[in-house]
């Protein structure tokens, strides 16, 4: 379990978030949604550690993160896989060397053990025949794939997925998000998601909260979401034509 | 003054995550290995063809500005090998490596921390300071001696050949001239200061680009600040070095 209590970042003065206190619970996928600029990804990575906090509390299990020194801070962090709004593969490498780079730096595993495990994560997210490709030769959901695969390499405790289906046509986006879900339930992982894509919240939403100008406005579940009486979550989840007149048949 | 001072705060804490533990030496070994080719074989080309050069107009130079009776032509050969020896080949050297090595770091750390991929490394438990500077600077420590010392052999080949082609020495005046009161310490001189000069330009420039905020304009503006900077400070060093060496 990721538990965040009273959570405050500002970045030269301007307040970005403001006391935010939420529970993510693990084994399910858990959603931080809001308008781009809300705060989203400061919190993500706030929690992960790249931005230190002004003040508050970020426990995994029973650690209190943001008190822990640089090295009991990496033991932590090699439990974590991140896969980043634009994917951060490793220009220098290979998908298989992206891959495998956890692997050669954190583990003793033998050269072909190490292959093994990478070809396992890259069929996992259906990447095939691609070892020998580089990053600037793959297509944007294939670099998500790829990311992906890296990042459960060493089969970490805690998923981050900073806007995994940003910049993707519907479909791979949907592809994306159920490798999230499945992944998630497959090794029990603690999946904190960013989104404002309204598909990936009816799709792989479990626990959602939803975060506007840097504040927590609502939390919940994707059934309760429709029926919120939270007017700015009501306008965000509703923006779009479609989604209107879905609330007006469902009423 | 006090961004003077944060910044170089945040560069000698910089240098103090560079130089922690590696997390797997093996993997740095390799990394290292990588730099080497990259930053040092690769510049082998452009130190050899701009020592040509300089060593050739060095001498043409000496000999037009020299043309007395009283001074023996040998005197050409001389002049030009302590010029080379003693600033051209460490400085200039220096310089163009500033240009070329310096701008090629700035961007490739910049173009990583713009693109998360440094905070990719961050996030897997992986100092990315040492990860990405510590080779580097190990590269260019260990092969920078070997480019000057190509430098001042060329330099003098080059001087030799524009001598002789120019008709303003003989192929014997100049060979006994490179040769006449050599002093060995003037190589140990050139050598400690392009160490001086290879973490100078490594470790500047890599902290130009591992705090670029922004997008490619930052990353482009890191790179024409890490030529800049690491240029003024290799030429600051040089007055510091001849002062503490030569005196």
């Amino acid at each position: 379990m990721i538990r965040i209590k009273n959570l405050n970042k500002s970045f030269n003065g301007t307040q970005v978030l403001s006391n935010i206190s939420v529970d993510f619970e693990p084994g399910k996928t858990n959603l931080i949604i809001g308008r781009s600029g809300s705060g989203k990804t400061v919190l993500l990575k706030s929690i992960v550690g790249l931005h230190d906090i002004d003040s508050g509390e970020i426990w995994y299990d029973e650690l209190l993160f943001n008190k822990l020194d640089f090295n009991e801070m990496k033991e932590i962090r090699k439990e974590i896989g991140m896969l980043f709004q634009g994917s951060a593969l490793f220009d220098s490498l290979s998908v298989e060397q992206n891959v495998k780079f956890p692997l050669d730096m954190f583990t003793a595993k033998s050269e072909g053990e190490k292959l093994d495990r990478v070809n396992f994560c890259l069929n996992r997210v259906n990447i095939i025949n691609a070892n020998k490709l580089f990053p600037s030769e793959l297509s944007g959901g294939m670099k998500k794939r790829v990311a992906i695969a890296r990042a459960i390499s060493l089969n970490p405790k805690y998923l981050f997925c900073d806007e995994p289906n940003s910049g993707l046509d519907p479909l791979t986006a949907i592809l994306i998000d159920e490798l999230i879900k499945e992944l998630t339930e497959e090794y029990s992982m603690t999946t904190i998601v960013n989104t404002h894509d309204m598909n990936s919240v009816m799709e792989i939403g479990e626990k959602i909260v939803f975060i506007s100008e840097g504040k927590k406005c609502w939390e919940g579940s994707k059934h309760e979401i429709l029926d919120s009486d939270c007017k700015i979550l009501n306008d965000f989840v509703f923006a779009n034509a479609l989604a209107k007149q879905l609330k007006s048949s469902s009423k | 003054m006090l961004r003077f001072l944060t910044q170089l705060g945040q560069y000698f804490i910089l240098l103090k995550k560079v130089f922690s533990k590696p997390e797997k030496p093996v993997i740095y070994y390799k990394q290292t290995m990588h730099e080497l080719v990259y930053l040092g074989l690769n510049s082998v080309g452009i130190i050899t063809i701009i020592s040509f050069f300089m060593g050739a107009v060095i001498t043409l130079q000496t000999a037009y500005n020299t043309e007395n009776p009283i001074y023996p032509t040998y005197l050409i050969g001389l002049g030009c090998r302590d010029s080379i020896l003693l600033e051209f080949s460490s400085t200039i050297t220096a310089l163009i490596l500033a240009g070329k090595v310096g701008s090629n770091i700035a961007s490739e750390i910049g173009t990583m921390r713009v693109t998360e991929q440094i905070d990719a490394l961050e996030i897997m438990g992986v100092n990315s300071a040492s990860y990405l500077i510590l080779p580097k600077i190990i590269a260019t420590l260990l092969f920078n001696p070997f480019l000057t010392l190509i430098s001042i052999s060329v330099g003098i080949f080059g001087g030799w050949i524009a001598g002789t082609s120019a008709g303003v020495i003989s192929s014997e005046d100049y060979v006994y001239g490179i040769q006449y009161a050599f002093i060995p310490y003037y190589v140990t001189y050139a050598i400690i200061k392009t160490l001086f000069f290879a973490f100078i330009i490594t470790s500047v420039s890599a902290f130009q680009g591992y705090f670029v905020e922004g997008g490619s304009l930052e990353v482009g503006r890191a790179s024409t600040k890490a030529v800049v900077y690491s240029s003024i400070l290799v030429l600051l060093f040089n007055v510091i070095l001849t002062q503490l060496l030569l005196s």
